[in-house]
Formats: C-alpha cells, structure tokens, sequence
C-alpha cells in the first residue's frame, strides 16, 4: 500500500501587498518545482483571505508568503488567523520571503511565522529547511 | 450513519473546508484509508451536475471556469472546480497556476477550487480526479466543474466522467478543429468557440458545425451545441449555462443520466478489481524474489514470459475457481 502512495510536498507561493515585482516570486516558484516540490501559483496582488483561501483549499503543505512592500506587520498577522479560522494553522509550514527589518521579525514569529528568509539568502537554504520542516501527513 | 465512518468524513459532511481539503489530498495521494473514505462519501453523492471544460492550452478554459463560476454564484449555488494538469510530470516538480485566473471569485469560500496535477496517474488520474468530485459532491456543491487539459486518451478519460463536456476552441485554428477529430469531437456535448472576438470566430463555428454534421449519432442522441463566448469579459456567458442546463434537463428526461452513470460505476468497479488484482499479484511476484530474478530465468532460457505468469496467477486462478 505504501509503495502506491505518493506525496509530494505542496506550496503555495503568494505574493502580498500592492508591490509590482513577481519576479522573485517567479524565481522561487521555479526553484521550488526544480526541487521536486508541487508548486501552485496564484498571481500578483493578493489580499490575505485570497491566500487562506488558497492554502486551506489547496491542502498546502508550505505557505511561502513573499512581501516587499513593508505592511508585513498587519498583512502576516492577519493571514495567520485566517489560517487559524479554518484549522490550518498547526499544520501548515508559513515562510516569509522579503525585507523584514530585524526588530519586526520577533513579532512575525510570534505571530506563528516558522522561517523568515531576507533578500540573498540562498535558495538551497530556503529549499533545505523545507524539507526539514514540512509536516508530514498521513 | 455508519458509527465506523472515518471522522474526516463527518468533519466533511459537517461543511469544514479543510476536512473537504484533506479528502481531496488522502485521494490524490493514495494515502492508506483513502478507500474508506470515498466509499463513506458514496451514499452521499449524485446531488451536483458536473461540467467537464476541455480544449488546448491556452484557449481560455481557466478564464472561463471564473466567469461560470461567477455566473452560478450569482444564483446562489456553491461551486467546486478541480483544474487537472495532466501534462504536468509524473514525478518531481510542478507548477500549477490555474488558479491565477479566479479572480472573479476570490476569497468566496463557496467556491472551492483545487488545482491537481498528474501525479495520480499511476493508479489512473480520472478515478482520482472522479474520486475528488465526489468529495466535493458529497460537500454539497451544487456544480462541480473539471478543468483539462483536452489532448490525449488522458484527458478524454478525466472529461468522461463529468455529465456535461464543453469543448473550448478558439477561433481560426484549423489545427485544433483537426485535432478533435481525435476522439474528443464523440464526448463534446457542447463545443465552445471562445475568443469570440478574434477574428475567425465565424468560420471556426462554419466548421464545427460541418464537423458535428458529419457525427454519426443515433436516434435520441444529444444533438451537440455551438456557443460563443469571450471569456475575458464574460459575453455569452450567461448563453453557455441554459445550454448547460438544457443537456442537464435532457439527460434527466432520456434517462442518459442514469445510462451514464451506470456505465460509470461499471467502470469503476473494474478499476478497482484491475487495481487490487495487481496489486496481490505484485506482491507474489515480489514474494517469489522479484521481477528481475523472474526476468533473469527467462534470459537465461529456463522458461518464457507465458509460462511465468500462468504460474504466478495460478493461485489466484484456482481460488476463484473454488467460489
Ligand atoms: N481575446 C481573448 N482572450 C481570452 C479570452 N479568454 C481568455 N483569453 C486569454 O487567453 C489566455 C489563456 O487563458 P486561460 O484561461 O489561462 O487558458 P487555459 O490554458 O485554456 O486555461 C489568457 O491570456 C486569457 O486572458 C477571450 O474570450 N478573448
Ligand atoms: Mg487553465
């Protein structure tokens, strides 16, 4: 039975706030798919009930959350309760992508954030600690 | 109710999101229970009309899938929408990116959309892609609408179980009025020239319909719709869905509802038989030390193929011949 399973680890790459750039969400979706990762885009510009729609429905695994604009502190925040809302918080791996000023991160954290990655880190880091991390479902 | 039933089936039933979320995955992986829980789901399906959307890449399906599922949410029915990627690889990595085009509907949770890629197909990705309708069926969506790529046997097989096949074909592309004649031109029941404001657009209905003119049907058959549509802005929207709903009302009133679903299950059950079957005989060919240690005897000139697998089945064979 379990050889005929098959898993894959599910992400969902969102882009929040009203910045313009997809191209490092692009990078990242790529580099992820090349990782063997399931990867399931959802466009420019999303309000966070758009991504905790997206991540409930799609039964992601890791929710990578790219944010450049710097309304980190109330877009995150309110993603995670979302998530919350519908029972996906414990389970789903939340990573931030962008430029998150150092005193901002333990508030991100705390609001149950599990990696934040600044500009430069490399990409094999990020891909490293998810599969580290991802939850394992049955 | 069953008092066994699997509590993800309850949690379902009961409307939470992310129990009909975790359905879907159990299904799509094969995970262990996943049987268990379709087969609790069963009794409570039949209540959606499915709609399968197929047609190239690119010719606007995913746009429209927005727009019809704007449409029905307009009057006040719950939508699900499956978006098959079968020409995603087996294994490793994909991108699914359907989902991009469902702006109409954004955060409305009565619209459940979930994107699959083609990593089911080992055990056959239209029984999962079957398997993941009913879950939303069994959720309470009143439509429920499949989204794939339209091509090859694949994608015919995944369509083949929705009780309505639009058939998306954009304007003046001879090569794909061409490709339908490949097995997809006998399950349309509409065929949807979309991009109805490219230039094109006429002579593409032109020969749709000397096409569909040259189907052989029988008497009593559906006679196939053309419609016409432009997706991105959502005229002849409104025209698609009562041709919809007239092969709805038609399949109730032949009985091809019932026809087709009885085919349906006889399908299904075959399925299952084929799956299980080689299933145990894997298992005996791994308890007789493998299928290469088997191969080497047959390189080696000691016995054939035939021989091997009469032997293998031979149990099997004189079990069932014990009933
Ligand atoms: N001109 C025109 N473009 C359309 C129409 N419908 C969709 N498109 C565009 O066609 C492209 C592909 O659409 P998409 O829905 O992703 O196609 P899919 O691959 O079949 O799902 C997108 O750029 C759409 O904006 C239409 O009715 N008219
Ligand atoms: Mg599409």
């Amino acid at each position: 039975m379990s050889e005929e399973s098959q898993q894959n680890i599910r992400c969902l790459v969102a882009k929040v706030g009203l910045d313009g750039h997809d191209r490092g969400a692009h990078v990242i979706t790529r580099a992820f798919r090349d990782a063997g990762f399931e990867v399931i885009y959802s466009g420019l510009h999303k309000a966070p009930e758009e991504i905790v729609q997206a991540a409930v429905q799609e039964d992601v695994d890791v929710l990578g959350i790219s944010i450049l604009s710097g309304a980190h502190n109330t877009l995150v925040p309110k993603i995670m309760e979302g998530l919350e809302e519908y029972d996906a918080f414990e389970d789903t791996l939340v990573i931030v992508g962008g430029i998150i000023p150092d005193e901002d991160r333990e508030g991100l954290e705390e609001a149950g954030v599990d990696a934040i990655f600044g500009p430069g880190t490399p990409m094999e880091e990020t891909i490293e600690f998810i599969e580290d991390n991802a939850p394992q479902r049955d | 109710m069953a008092p066994d039933q699997p509590e993800l089936v309850e949690d379902l039933l009961d409307g939470k999101h992310r129990a009909l979320a975790r359905a879907i995955t159990k299904i799509e992986n094969r995970s262990p229970g996943y049987r268990e829980v379709v087969s609790a789901l069963y009794p409570h399906t039949g209540g959606a009309d499915v709609i399968g959307i197929t047609g190239s890449p690119g010719s606007g399906k995913s746009t429209l899938v927005d727009k019809l599922a704007k449409q029905y949410r307009d009057q006040g029915l719950t939508v699900g929408v499956i978006a098959v990627d079968p020409s995603s690889p087996f294994t490793g990595g994909a991108v699914l990116g359907d989902r991009i085009r469902m702006a109409s509907t954004a955060t409305d949770m009565d619209v459940f959309f979930r994107s699959m890629s083609a990593r089911g197909s080992l055990g056959g990705l239209s029984t999962a892609t079957a398997d993941a309708v009913k879950a939303l069926d069994a959720f309470g969506k009143d439509k429920v609408i499949i989204e794939t790529v339209g091509a090859g046997q694949n994608e015919v097989d995944i369509v083949k179980t929705a009780d309505t096949v639009a058939v998306l074909v954009p304007p003046s592309s001879g090569d794909d009025v061409q490709m339908l004649k490949a097995g997809i031109l006998e399950i349309g029941d509409v065929f949807v020239v979309n991009k109805a404001d490219l230039e094109g657009a006429n002579r593409t209905v032109t020969e749709l319909r000397n096409m569909l003119d040259l189907r052989d049907g029988e008497e009593g058959d559906w006679d196939p719709e053309i419609a016409e549509t432009v997706a991105e802005s959502g005229e002849g929207v409104p025209d698609l869905l009562e041709t919809f709903d007239d092969h709805t009302t038609w399949l109730d009133e032949s009985g091809r509802r019932e026809e087709k679903r009885h085919t349906r299950y006889a399908e299904e059950l075959r399925n299952l038989l084929r799956e299980d079957a080689s299933e145990l005989l894997e298992a005996e060919l791994e308890a007789r030390g493998g299928i290469d240690e088997l191969v080497a005897r047959i390189d080696a000139g000691e016995t054939t193929p035939y021989e091997l697998a009469d032997d293998v089945v031979e149990p099997v064979r004189d079990a069932l011949a014990d009933d």
